[in-house]
């Protein structure tokens, strides 16, 4: 394990304490979704998996 | 009854393009800058701890600066340290990739395929008009979940591990993308310095995850 590791570990934990407070809250304060929402914002993201895979095909070619 | 005011919603509606007209402009000032920070940091051939370095300093600006700053004209300054940090700090991976025989296509893919994937969920925000606030918890947990894994990888080494991790970070990023540009067009955001730092960190998180997902698959070494 080297100083990098080490940095590294310790760079995401303090991230992990910042982001916690704050993950917390939004989860139990967003708005719920509402019928269709979810559809809505899975769609787009389908389209990027899709596209991701395209440009893997595309590289290892 | 009928409460619908013409003159309020016409106010609201400027002062929603403004924040999303100004949030682009910073975006791309603050993507340029990037890119010249990158620049010279491959020149300067920069070491990964100085990377890391880099990293601390723009995870310090963003949670503990640009709060106090974001609503005055300091902000602006704070965006661009932040994305000047994060640039610099690009410098060993981007060198680490072009030192490979297909590394610039590698690269330039990467940006590309984050440019569209960034144009394509901004459009269709735009379009449809949706409201994506909803996601904004899960988001937040998928986001604590990854950086977990990410800490016990670092440990644990395991190469598929780090493929899915950074393929789960493109779809959380992607989701980012829409529920902050919803929040702007939406009038939950009118702080365009923050917007701008939402945005540019979703960009950056993509562009580094792509990078590594088609370095795995397209890389020669």
């Amino acid at each position: 394990m080297d100083a990098i590791q080490i940095a590294s570990a310790i760079f995401l934990v303090l991230m992990l304490v910042f982001l916690f407070p704050r993950a917390k809250h939004m989860f139990f304060n967003s708005p719920k979704a509402e019928s269709g929402d979810w559809n809505a914002a899975l769609l787009p993201l389908v389209g990027v998996i899709a596209f991701v895979i395209l440009l893997i095909w595309l590289v290892s070619q | 009854m009928n409460n619908f005011n013409p003159s309020i919603s016409t106010t609201s509606t400027v002062s929603i393009n403004k924040v999303l007209r100004n949030t682009y402009l910073l975006l791309s000032f603050t993507l340029l800058f990037s890119a010249l920070t990158a620049g010279l940091s491959m020149m300067l051939h920069v070491s990964h701890m100085v990377s890391l370095v880099c990293s601390f300093g723009a995870m310090g600006l963003i949670w503990l600066v640009l709060p106090r700053t974001a609503h005055s004209a300091a902000g602006i300054g704070v965006v661009f340290a932040i994305t000047g940090l994060l640039g610099f700090g690009l410098g060993p991976i981007l060198s680490h990739y072009l030192s490979l025989s297909n590394g610039p296509e590698l690269i330039a893919t990467s940006l590309g395929g984050t440019g569209i994937i960034f144009l394509a969920l901004s459009g269709y925000v735009l379009t449809t008009k949706r409201d994506f606030s909803f996601m904004g918890g899960f988001l937040m947990v998928g986001l604590i979940i990854a950086v977990l894994a990410m800490v016990a990888n670092i440990f644990l080494q395991i190469p598929a591990l780090s493929l899915a991790l950074s393929s789960a970070i493109i779809l959380i990023m992607s989701g980012f993308i829409l529920f902050d540009t919803s929040r702007i067009i939406n009038g939950g955001e009118t702080n365009y310095v923050n917007a701008t730092v939402s945005l540019y960190l979703s960009l950056y998180n993509i562009f580094v995850s792509l990078l590594h997902i088609l370095g795995i698959f397209g890389g020669d070494d």
